[in-house]
């Protein structure tokens, strides 16, 4: 599967996800994915655009895009380490 | 007859039996497979860790008095989920044919994933809060850190709720002022939802609990009473309250019909396994994006047994999960919130209230009763 130009290696669909929410979604993806691998999420939640972004920069992995998709919006991360 | 299987007497499993009975027992046969004759009630750990609850009948019953008379129960471990020759194999060699199959095996803890949580405590499991309370009884001053070890758990509210009650808990036994209590919160903020974190935050911070963005437990050094997140951020503690990572039952991972440590993919509103239309999951064996907690068990056991009732009455199932979830989550001093919300519609800033506290009450009293016979 891919997003724009990344090849994304797993989707995690989160919308309609109040709790646990879509960055407890993320974090539990990240930690199944191998180092180099890429997760794509998404996301209704208004509060990811400023929570996915700050977990992704301190826990030293990297954001590669944040796409609105018409009703809700895509995260891309890598796994750095 | 059209034969009903389902593998787990937990809440999920029990209400869905019990529905089944209800309106399909001349129908169908209803067999419910638990690997335990007693049910538990889960939230109540908290409570027993608190010492709140001694007396552990309160939150303990028999499986069978809980179910309807219609419904077989066997008391086996299920060793086998075959989906293709649709069959469930149990540990004492017995195989179980099914045209229906409700999964509801729920998640086990696995805290050795953690390294060094052998100093840490939990209120995971009836064994886990026995041995937290005498932890807490001997505590007498220094720090209490509260976090989590792993993502998935049940409960996502549970270590935030802890942390207020421990507030409440050192209160009265006169000690507060001796103890700090550190919440480690594996987000920006105390909660998931923006505007429930708000009214949580402001709770902590009246109570003086101290919070920790963004602090995923990765280890813990045993030695140096130092708990460090995969955030790279490090804590000495006096006694580590840790949520042990979850995964999926033995039973799914070992059939192959899970993902990601277990949770079984299933369809979100219709509770379907991949394109196996006669098989459903339940509660927390599914990899669903809501709480693993008994109130999404409850909501989609019933959406589960309709659907099967219509599949064996000869109508087209038409019940779906909204992605219904509610909870009350308790503040110590009479005071709780509570949420109801599902996939379309956000919880909304919550007020603490004593009429919350009460409803919580009810829940706990009318779990055994209401909840579980399928009515409400």
């Amino acid at each position: 599967m891919s997003s724009g130009e990344y090849k994304v290696d797993k989707v995690v669909d989160a919308r309609g996800s109040h709790c646990p929410g879509p960055l407890m979604e993320l974090i539990k993806a990240i930690k199944n994915v191998q180092v180099g691998q890429v997760v794509a999420v998404y996301s209704t939640d208004s509060g990811s655009k400023t929570d996915i972004p700050l977990w992704v920069k301190k826990a030293g992995h990297e954001l590669i895009g944040v796409y609105d998709r018409g009703g809700y919006t895509e995260f891309i991360v890598k796994k750095t380490h | 007859m059209k034969k009903v299987v389902i593998v787990g007497g937990g809440t999920g499993g029990t209400i869905t039996a019990n529905i089944l009975a209800r309106k399909v027992s001349r129908e169908a046969e209803i067999t419910l497979i638990s690997n335990t004759p007693q049910h538990i009630y889960q939230p109540g750990f908290l409570y027993r860790a608190l010492g709140e609850i001694i007396d552990e009948s309160e939150i303990i019953r028999e499986e069978r008095k809980l179910v309807n008379k219609r419904v077989k129960l066997v008391i086996d471990e299920a060793v086998k989920i075959d989906i293709q020759n649709r069959m469930v194999d149990l540990m004492s060699g017995k195989k179980l044919e099914y045209d229906y199959l409700v999964i509801s095996t729920g998640s086990r803890i696995v805290p050795e994933e953690v390294p060094g949580y052998e100093v840490s405590y939990h209120f995971y499991s009836l064994e886990g809060a026995r041995k937290l309370h005498e932890a807490l009884e001997r505590f007498k001053e220094g720090v209490v850190a509260v976090g989590i070890g792993g993502i998935p758990y049940k409960c996502p509210p549970a270590p935030a709720e802890f942390c207020c009650l421990l507030d409440y808990y050192f209160t009265k036994r006169g000690i507060r002022d001796k103890v700090e209590i550190h919440y480690l919160s594996p987000l920006p903020r105390t909660f998931p939802h923006e505007a429930v974190a708000e009214a949580i935050t402001e709770m902590m911070e009246k109570k003086g609990i101290h919070w920790h963005p963004m602090f995923n437990i990765e280890s813990v050094d045993p030695e140096k009473k130092i708990v460090n997140s995969l955030e790279g951020e490090s804590l000495r503690f006096d006694l580590l309250v840790m949520v042990p990572p979850h995964r999926g039952a033995e039973v799914v991972e070992k059939s192959g019909i899970g993902v990601d440590g277990g949770w079984i993919p299933v369809d979100k509103y219709t509770l379907q396994y991949k394109d196996y239309s006669e098989v459903y999951a339940i509660g927390d064996a599914t990899n669903l994006p809501v709480s693993k907690s008994g109130a999404a068990a409850h909501f989609e056991g019933k959406i589960v047994a309709d659907r099967i009732t219509s599949e064996i009455t000869g109508h087209e199932p038409r019940a779906k999960y909204d992605g219904r979830v509610l909870c009350f989550c308790d503040a110590g001093f009479r005071k709780a919130i509570y949420m109801d919300f599902n996939y379309e519609n956000p919880p909304k800033k919550p007020r603490f209230s004593y009429i919350w506290y009460l409803g919580k009450q009810l829940v706990n009293r009318f779990y055994w009763s209401l909840i579980l016979s399928g009515l409400v």
